[in-house]
């Protein structure tokens, strides 16, 4: 039973990852950059729910949409205005950038938000589910973590492989000079990829709110680098890759602290992404691409 | 494109440069130079409860002292972040401003990188609340006005074995944390001789603080009746909410970090009913002197104040007391004056009543000997347990 309960407490932990990771890997894939802001925008996706529940005392689901909206349009602001200038710079002038953006917007929810941590209310508000007269407790919120992970990976895979911006999604990925010359718009492509990007980063953030209610301008880093590794550990650029990267690091991520050692949970996780790296430098389910001379 | 990346980062910049400026206090009434007093603590950050609380504690007590046409004094209160870089930069802000005592820092990571150059400079030193017995180890001019982790761990072992609070502990602590791992070390050594059974320890680090299941299934199998907390109220929040979806319901009990829990904005504050904590200050206390100094504080910043602002408050009451009675003036150099107040903190017939404790006196050491108050949670604010 309480192998039960981890497992339960590693799918949500890893569901929460997943949809973070999504962001980052279909960010990576399309515009071939690492987006070190994602995990602020979850933060301020975060924010935004609170104002709407604790403060103007909307709906749950009205808040959700509210943070979705106003992160689509941070999401496709700052691509805007920090990445899409320097779409011809060398790629570590794009990182620093997007690190600069990171601590932008840590430092502007700083301002606005001040330090102090705020109680986030679970958008969930139902009771735990209780199995096994009373042996297992499952919060609700971690039911809702899966199953929106589930929806979320589902709609993903059929918007990129059955929709004609999945098409353009997929062919700017491929190959972004060929995709122009087919009268693909490569910047368009790139900002609804933002747009999906942070729609999903504000999901993220309700979520990872809901089921570990603290929120600090800070919120969003950890969890941010968490699911970075997980994208890397699933294979940068794949979007399955992201889903069972995430799943699998918030599993392992917890079955280390609760049988092998609390401490050293992190170095457990961290010890089984190099091994993978080692022996799969592409991730789990990355594709391995030739370079081509 | 260049201007735009420039235009970011002048952002960027301009906007950390705000919250690198400190505040400064002057004294308002009486004549003379003051002394100036340097204060170090994080004002922004996650510990910027602590240090915005121990610097508005701080200027309400300058303000009487100052009122008092005696000595004056001038505070600067520089953010450190919680941050021990930082701290030190904020700590030669302060050398150069012309600091003469220094009261800080708030927390104990940064303390014990600050007190180590305030010993090497000789500026006399006596921290708010920077617990760990590493801040003062060593430094004949370094003081505390709160209790030393040790202590914290003892009081907490002899407190809850004296009140039969429990009898199968569990431990839930910060491992890469001074102050959490110092009191935890001592509560595991002074349980043994009070016949409490510690059943699980687990612990966590500021990158782990999100998820706590595993370590309160752990305690709940274990069949822990108590949990004790050595650590800060934000991950203490978690896992009160955490263990409330489980089903777990234990006694809590924590140390000084878990004061602040209830003025968290939106907080369920009936997740903390009956949560006990071991602190030297109670809001709700009735004497005079407390009930004068809530309500200035309540009336000048909105909020009831915690022990830290106390702490603050006391701070710069010793260091007053402290100074007029080693007849020091604001021309004398910090080392001049470090000297004197080293000689008056340990005279024997020197001692303070605060609101953090009556009769606080000071060893060679450094530490500071006065009672603790065990606080429990009732609906929603503290209340003494005896």
């Amino acid at each position: 039973m309480t192998f039960l309960s981890y497992l339960i407490s590693g799918l949500s932990l890893g569901s929460v990852y997943a949809i973070i990771a999504l962001g980052y890997t279909m960010v990576y894939g399309i515009a071939k950059m690492l987006n070190f802001a994602h995990g602020d925008v979850i933060m301020v996706g975060g924010y935004m729910s609170f104002i709407a529940t604790a403060h103007l005392g909307w709906p749950p689901l009205a808040s959700v949409l509210l943070a979705m909206v106003v992160c689509t349009a941070l999401g496709i602001v700052i691509e805007r205005f920090a990445y899409k200038p320097l779409r011809a710079a060398p790629s570590l002038a794009v990182l620093i950038t997007a690190i600069g953006v990171s601590y932008f917007l840590q430092n502007a929810a700083l301002l606005i938000w001040s330090s102090n941590p705020k109680s986030f209310t679970s958008i969930v508000r139902l009771p735990s589910l209780k199995l096994f007269d009373g042996e297992l407790t499952v919060s609700s919120v971690a039911i809702v973590t899966i199953i929106s992970c589930i929806i979320i990976i589902i709609a993903l895979t059929f918007v990129i492989g059955k929709t004609k911006i999945g098409k353009a999604m997929r062919a700017v990925s491929e190959d972004k000079e060929a995709a122009q010359l087919m009268g693909i718009s490569v910047n368009q492509t790139i900002s609804v990829t933002f747009a999906i990007g942070s729609a999903l980063a504000a999901i993220a953030g309700v979520l990872l709110c809901s089921a570990y209610p603290i929120l600090m301008p800070t919120t969003g880093s950890m969890p941010g680098i968490k699911a970075f590794t997980a994208a890397v550990f699933g294979g940068i650029g794949s979007i399955p890759g992201a889903f069972w990267g995430g799943l699998l690091l918030g599993m392992i991520e917890i079955f280390g602290k609760a049988y092998i050692s609390t401490e050293l949970s992190d170095a457990i996780v961290f010890s089984i992404l190099i091994i993978v790296l080692l022996v799969k430098p592409t991730g789990l389910m990355g594709k391995k691409i030739s370079e081509k001379v | 494109m260049h201007t735009r990346r420039f235009r970011i980062l002048t952002l960027v910049l301009a906007l950390s440069m705000v919250f690198l400026a400190g505040c400064t206090a002057k004294p308002t009434g009486g004549t003379g130079t003051p002394i100036k007093i340097g204060g170090i603590g994080p004002l922004t950050g996650g510990a910027a409860v602590y240090g915005s609380s121990v610097a508005n504690g701080a200027k309400i007590a300058l303000e009487e002292v100052n009122a008092l046409g005696g000595l004056q004094f001038e505070l600067n209160f520089q953010d450190d972040e919680h941050d021990a870089e930082k701290s030190v930069n904020a700590y030669n802000t302060l050398k150069d401003w012309g600091m003469q005592i220094l009261c800080g820092t708030v927390t104990t990571t940064p303390g014990i990188a600050v007190s180590t150059e305030a010993f090497k400079d000789r500026i006399f030193t006596l921290t708010p609340s920077a617990s760990s017995t590493k801040v003062i180890e060593g430094k004949d001019n370094v003081y505390q006005l709160c209790f030393t982790d040790p202590n914290q761990g003892i009081a907490s072992a002899q407190y809850i074995a004296d009140n039969k609070l429990g009898t199968k502990i569990a431990i839930i602590y910060n491992n890469a944390d001074a102050y959490s791992t110092g009191i935890y070390e001592k509560f595991i050594s002074e349980a043994a001789g009070n016949n409490l059974e510690v059943v699980s320890t687990t612990t966590f680090t500021e990158d782990t603080a999100n998820d706590f299941n595993v370590q309160l299934t752990e305690a709940k199998n274990a069949g822990a009746d108590l949990i004790f907390l050595p650590i800060y109220y934000q991950p203490a929040s978690l896992i009160l909410t955490q263990a409330d979806a489980m089903g777990y319901a234990p006694k809590f009990f924590g140390v000084d970090g878990m004061d602040g829990i209830l003025t968290m904005e939106n907080f369920n504050t009936e997740l903390a009913e009956g949560v006990m904590l071991l602190t030297p200050f109670a809001a709700d206390a009735k004497d005079e002197r407390t009930v004068d100094f809530v309500a200035k504080y309540q009336e000048a910043y909105k909020e009831i104040p915690n022990q830290f602002a106390a702490d603050g408050y006391d701070c710069i009451y010793a260091i007053y007391e402290a100074c007029t009675k080693a007849g020091i003036t604001a021309d004398m150099d910090a080392a001049t004056i470090c000297d004197k107040m080293i000689a008056a903190f340990t005279a024997s017939d020197f001692s303070v009543d605060g609101l953090t404790g009556e009769n606080m006196t000071w060893s060679k050491t450094g530490e500071v000997a006065k009672a603790p108050k065990g606080m429990v949670i009732e609906n929603g604010v503290y209340v003494g347990m005896n």
